[in-house]
Formats: structure tokens, sequence, C-alpha cells
């Protein structure tokens, strides 16, 4: 099992919380009306070690599950060490996305390198899908080295599924990012990524 | 009575009966809930913004100045002014009263209160005034950032935030002045012996010894399993306010330099390592305090309510001390969208060691469950129910958290609604306020000498509304995380209009479920017992004679 893109992780997610949540409750609830009974008998006898163990599988379980399952984990991990496809790097300065290409394209399964440096606030770099659902994100810390070179804030992602997606900051840096009437998002940057070549499911 | 008498009067509240501890306990208690409405109303506010352009508020709540600023002090009302000030209330309440020690001092006892409402409020203002609103996270440098905020705004929120923090400090040197008084049952024990149980090693080791064969290191811990909570939940709640303190005097350097006509330079400051430190400090709040806190008033509630010693009692106390070390090394989880980071601190602290929480946070709601069952049958009281509401809320919270606390989950659940919504919320208003209404509800008759709540019923629709209005809200707002809703971001045009209105019927059902609850209150204790309460008290005894073990027998069926 693999997740190709970030839309099926979250549908599995949304899929996955919403039983443990109907269980949770459902299980505090019937405890509750157990608890006014005098008659009321455990159906279940939960070792006390049992339980830990599961909390314990669960903790752990969880990363161990995504590192395999969610290609992004790895990648990321090592991203330092991979040879991107297509890199960009570009500015921000005052909410305003600088040396930004005006479109890019994008071969299916492509690993491609965005690396966002920002001259003063802390902003979010994000991709998201025509519905809004987002792709992939990171944050964007200012700051530069001793020769007052720009930070690096560097991503790899690769790109699995047909999409055009829009950019616009992740992080909060202020009204400013916004029209007077908060009607405008300025940093949105539509239709920025396209993602071409790959089949209906997905992939090459 | 009549409808008119009782809000004059109250049922039988006599306000002049009421020592100086009971008086201080509610007036922390009168703000707390008084807050807690206006952060309501500022979240329904936010909440109506977000539904689109058909939304019935004055355009000027969709303006971005506007609309952050609110989403600024939102937080800062919320969790300072009413859930510090509520749980400082019961808690310098409950350390004599479970200690059988006078309380160090009322005088700082009124202080903390009026420090964090005064602190709060300029907070506030300069938000309201100023339209200040750098959000609670403060990342450098933007709350330095002269150009978009006003400095005098930026000045008087960072001075509302360091009150606050000051009258956190007086908090906690209340709390420790009254566990270390060499007074009463304390009388022969000396500090260390104080400070071992403070720190749960003594029952640490009491399981050492039960493993090893020997005799119980300690029979009779010197400290209640609830102070011990408490001592150790305020180890990270000194550390917080630490933190934040010095953080509000770096940004108010910057802002009085700006103001002087000579800037600093923001750039000298990091804003990686910025993050890290004020992660650090601020995570002790939400992975620190809170869940410590809770854990310990569960396990009150659970022995009050059921009148038993609490199941597990040595592990208890030794998960105590193990929360210590997890929650000084879980900040991480913030910092996972942050490509800086080095990669070892996310997978260690962000990840593995955060992990832990399930452990501690599940051992907590075990130890209480088991507690309560043993105890079986139980009258369904209202703070049996609103205990049951609390576990609800940290059942659904906390798995929550550590599905984003992952580097694969984070990439895509980062900054989204799912977090502040299907965590934060739930965890705050359905977790940690419903276990507050449960110990509110057992200690209402201590605090207010036998005073009769005035409607059962008004009691139980308060919270029926409050438990389904705050899983909704959560719910729906964590669905639109899912879905790409950012969590500060403006959505003014609709984008996610359908989960928004469902979130905003939901957040006005806990608006209203307030609004029934603090009714009751009034009805309770009348306008008069109110006022009542801020007069002096002729009574200055600082503790409370009531032995925490009759409390459980009204509870037992």
């Amino acid at each position: 099992m693999t997740f190709t893109n970030s839309f099926e992780l979250l549908a599995f997610h949304e899929t996955a919380y919403t039983i443990y949540a109907v269980m949770i409750i459902s299980i505090i609830a019937w405890f509750g009306y157990n608890l006014t009974r005098k008659e009321a008998k455990s159906i279940v006898r939960i070792p006390f070690y049992t339980y830990m163990a599961f909390l314990v599988a669960g903790g752990v379980g969880h990363h161990i599950f995504t590192y395999n399952t969610i290609p992004w984990v790895s990648q990321d991990i090592t991203r330092h060490e991979v040879t991107p496809d297509a890199s960009y790097t570009f500015e921000i300065q005052r909410h305003k996305w600088i040396g930004i290409p005006e479109k890019v394209t994008i071969q299916c399964g492509q690993t491609v390198e965005f690396d966002v440096k920002s001259r003063d606030l802390v902003y979010g770099f994000g991709l998201f899908r025509q519905d809004g659902t987002l792709v992939t994100q990171m944050q964007v810390n200012p700051g530069t080295d001793v020769n007052g070179i720009l930070d690096s804030n560097d991503m790899l992602w690769t790109f699995n599924h047909n999409g055009v997606f829009n950019l616009t900051s992740t992080e909060y840096s202020g009204p400013a990012q916004y029209s007077e009437d908060g009607k405008e998002d300025l940093m949105l940057v539509k239709n920025f990524v396209e993602v071409v070549g790959c089949t209906d499911g997905g992939k090459k | 009575m009549s409808l008119m008498k009782n809000l004059v009067h109250g049922t039988n509240f006599d306000h002049t009966s009421l020592n100086a501890l009971q008086k201080v306990t509610l007036r922390a208690v009168v703000m707390s809930f008084l807050f807690f409405g206006l952060v309501a109303i500022e979240g329904m506010i936010m909440r109506l913004v977000v539904t689109g352009a058909s939304n019935p508020l004055p355009e000027m709540f969709s303006h971005p100045q506007h609309y952050f600023s609110i989403m600024t002090v939102h937080p800062i009302v919320g969790i300072f002014g009413s859930t510090y000030q509520l749980v400082f209330a019961a808690f310098m309440f409950l350390v004599p009263f479970l200690t059988k020690k006078p309380l160090y001092s009322v005088k700082l006892a009124n202080a903390v209160w009026l420090l964090i409402t005064i602190g709060t409020v300029l907070a506030w203002i300069a938000a309201f005034v100023w339209q200040y609103a750098p959000m609670y996270t403060l990342y450098w440098p933007l709350p330095a950032d002269t150009i978009q905020f006003n400095v005098v705004g930026g000045i008087v929120f960072i001075i509302g935030v360091a009150l606050i923090m000051l009258g956190t400090l007086g908090f906690i040197y209340n709390i420790y002045a009254t566990i270390f008084a060499r007074v009463g049952v304390h009388k022969d024990k000396t500090t260390k012996e104080l400070l071992i149980s403070g720190f749960g090693i003594d029952g640490m080791l009491n399981l050492w010894h039960k493993l090893t064969g020997k005799p119980p290191y300690s029979k009779e811990p010197a400290l209640a399993l609830p102070v011990v909570a408490i001592f150790r939940g305020t180890v990270d709640t000194f550390l917080d306010a630490i933190v934040i303190l010095s953080a509000g005097i770096l940004v108010l350097v910057y802002l009085l330099f700006d103001a002087s006509g000579a800037p600093l330079d923001v750039g000298a400051i990091d804003a990686l390592l910025y993050k890290n430190y004020f992660w650090w400090g601020l995570d002790l709040v939400a992975d620190g305090l809170v869940l410590i806190y809770v854990a310990g008033s569960w396990y009150l509630l659970a022995t009050l309510i059921t009148g038993q010693k609490l199941f597990m009692e040595n592990v208890a106390r030794a998960a105590l001390m193990l929360e210590l070390l997890v929650s000084w090394m879980v900040w991480s989880h913030h910092l996972l969208a942050d490509q800086g980071q080095p990669e070892m601190m996310k997978l260690i602290s962000g990840e593995m060691v955060t992990a832990f929480e399930l452990l501690t946070q599940g051992l907590a709601l075990f130890i209480t469950l088991v507690t309560l069952w043993k105890a079986r049958p139980l009258k369904m009281t209202m703070e049996l129910k609103y205990l049951l509401g609390g576990l609800v809320g940290f059942g659904l919270a906390v798995p929550a958290a550590i599905i984003q606390a992952d580097m694969g989950m984070n990439r895509v659940l980062h900054n989204t609604q799912w977090i502040i919504m299907a965590h934060v919320h739930i965890a705050l208003i359905v977790g940690l306020y419903m276990t507050l209404y449960s110990a509110l509800y057992v200690l209402w008759p201590i605090v207010t000498n036998g005073t009769k709540m005035f409607s059962s019923k008004m009691s139980n629709i308060h919270f029926w509304m409050y438990l389904i209005g705050g899983i909704g809200m959560g719910a729906f707002g964590g669905m639109a995380g899912l879905d790409g809703m950012l969590r500060r971001h403006l959505y003014v045009n609709g984008e996610f209009n359908t989960l928004m209105i469902l979130a905003a019927i939901c957040g006005s059902m806990v608006l209203i479920a307030w609004v029934i609850f603090l009714l009751n209150i009034v009805m309770s204790v009348g306008i008069k017992g109110l006022i009542g309460i801020f007069l002096p008290a002729h009574d200055k005894t600082a503790s409370y004679g009531i032995e925490p073990e009759t409390v459980a027998q009204n509870h037992k069926a």
C-alpha cells in the first residue's frame, strides 16, 4: 500500500479517524450507561499491560506505517542526496513573490525541488488543487548566513497525478497578505503548477 | 420564589458566610466565565466571517486587520483570561483543601486574578483599538513589524501579556509556598520529602521496591495525588511563563527602539531559533501543564465521585514524573514543516517523544475509567457526566494531534483547520472545559457553602448543547482542514461554505450553552450575591476544613 498523492492520504485519514471517533464516543457512552447499573458486567477484560502495549504499538506503529506508505517522508529526510529533475528558486519580500516563474510545467513522475527564501517575515509555501485541497507545503523562514546569503527553505516533491495547482502562503504573515476588503489573497498565484502526462489513475 | 427574586437574591446563596479563600476563588471563577463568553462571541464572529458573503455581520469584520486582530486575542482571552483563571482559582482552593493547610496568601491570590484580568483586557484593547495582530505564536519578526502594526498597539499588547505572566508567577509562588509550608499535616515533613512526593518520585520508588520485593518506600505519600499533579504541572507553568515573558521583553525592546526613532535590526534574531525557543515554552502549555493538570483533575474527580482510592495510584504518580520529561521534549512537532529544522529533532522530539503522550494520556484515561468502574453503580450526577464528557474530549483530541505529529501527515495537515479545530478546540472546549465543569459541580457546594443550583434542567441542557456543539464544531472544522482550509487564512468568498455553516451552527450551540450556564449561575447566586463576591470577606480564613472524603458520600447511588 502506497499513497501516491495527498488526496489519497487525506481520504484514508478521514475514514480512519471517523471510525475511531465514532468508536471512542460509543465506548464512553456505553461505559457511562453501565456505570449506573449494578448488574453491569465487563464484556471484555482489558489487561493493563495489553492496553499499554496497544498504545505503544499505536504510537510507534503510526510512524512506521506512514514511513512505509507515504513516499515523501523518506524523500524529505534524504532530499539533499537526491538530484531533482527540476529546481526552482525564488524569494518573498513584503508579501510578494520575487523571481517566480510565470508557470511551472511538470512531467508526470518528475521530482521537483522548490527552494524559497524570505527577505523579511515567516511565510509558507503551499500548492493547492483547484478544489482547494492541499497538495504540499512548507514553512518559509527568513534569515541569512554569516555571509548575508538568504537561508534556504527547500523541499522535494514528486508529482504523480495530473493537475493544475495554485500557490499561496500557508503561514500567516500579517494582514498585508490580503486586499483591504479581505476579498483577495495578494499572494495567490493561480495555476502556478501544471502536471501533465499521467494516466487517469495517476502515474505514467 | 419568583424569577425576579431569584435573579436578585439567588437560591440560598449568602456571600457574607464565605471566607476569604472562598471569595477569592469565586472572583476568579466569575472573571473566567465572563472571558469565556467573550471568547465564544469572538469565535462565533470568525466562524460567521468564513461562511462567506451572506453572513449577517457588518462588512468590517471581514477586513483583514479586523479579522486577524480578533484571531490574535481569541486565544489570549480564551487560554489566559478564561482557562488560566479557572484553573488557578480551582487549584488555589484545592491545594489548601487537600493539604488541609491555609493558602499562603489570599492577597497574592487576589493579585493573581486582578493581574490576569487587567493583562487580558489590555491585550484585547491593543487588538481592538490598534488592531495589533501578530497572532499568539508571535513568529519572529512579525510582532516587531511596525510597517504592518502600530507601535503603541504592540507595546500595550506586550504589557498585557507580561501582566498575565506576572499573575501566573504569583499563582506559582502561592501554590509552592502553600505546599512547602511546614504546618498542619506537613509539620514534621522535610522539604526533601515534599519535593520527592511533588515530583512523583515516591510513586516510582514504590513501584521499584515492589518489583525488587522490598517494603514500600512510602506507605503514605506526603502529598495527595492531585496535589502532585498540580505541583508537576506548575513546573511547566513556570517555564512557560518565563519563555513567554522573555519573548515579550524581546518584542518590547524592539518596539521601544522603533518608537524612539532608532529601530534595531530584526535580522539579528534567528527566526528558526526563536521559533524553537518560543514553541518549547508555548508547548509546555498544550503538552505539559494542560495534560498534567487534566490528569490530576481526573484522578481527583474519580476519587471524589467514587469515594474510593485511585486505581494504580503508584503508577499514576510515576507517570506524572514521566510526563515531566515528555513535556520538555516534544516541541519539535510544531516545526515538522520547517525545512531548516534538523531531521533528527523532527524524528526524535517531533515524532517519537510526542507519541509518548498517547501513552501518558491513555494511562490517565485508563486509571480514571477503572476507578469509576470499580465503584459502580454510581449516580449519573452532573459532575460524572461532565467528567465523562472530558474523557471523550481528550479521547478525540489527543490522537488527532498524534496523527499530525508525523512527517508524512504534517505535510498536508500543518497549519490547516484540522489541528486547530479537531485537536485544539476539542481538547479545550470539550476535554478541558468539561473536566473543569465537572470540578465546578463537585466544588460548587463547598465553595458556596451549600448553595442550591437554580435549575438542574438548565444544567442538563448546558451539558448536551455544549458537548454536541463542541464536538460538532471541532469535527466540521477538522473536515474543512482535510479539504485544505488553512487555520490562519481569510476566506470571505464562501470557499468552505457548507462545512463552515455547520461549524457555525455547532459554535452557536456552545455560545447558547454558555448563556444558559451563566443564567443558571446568576439565578443561583443572585445579582446581589454576585456583587457580594467582590466585597471584602468578613472571615479572613484562608483554608477550607471539610474533609475531601465526605464529598464522595453524596455521589454513591
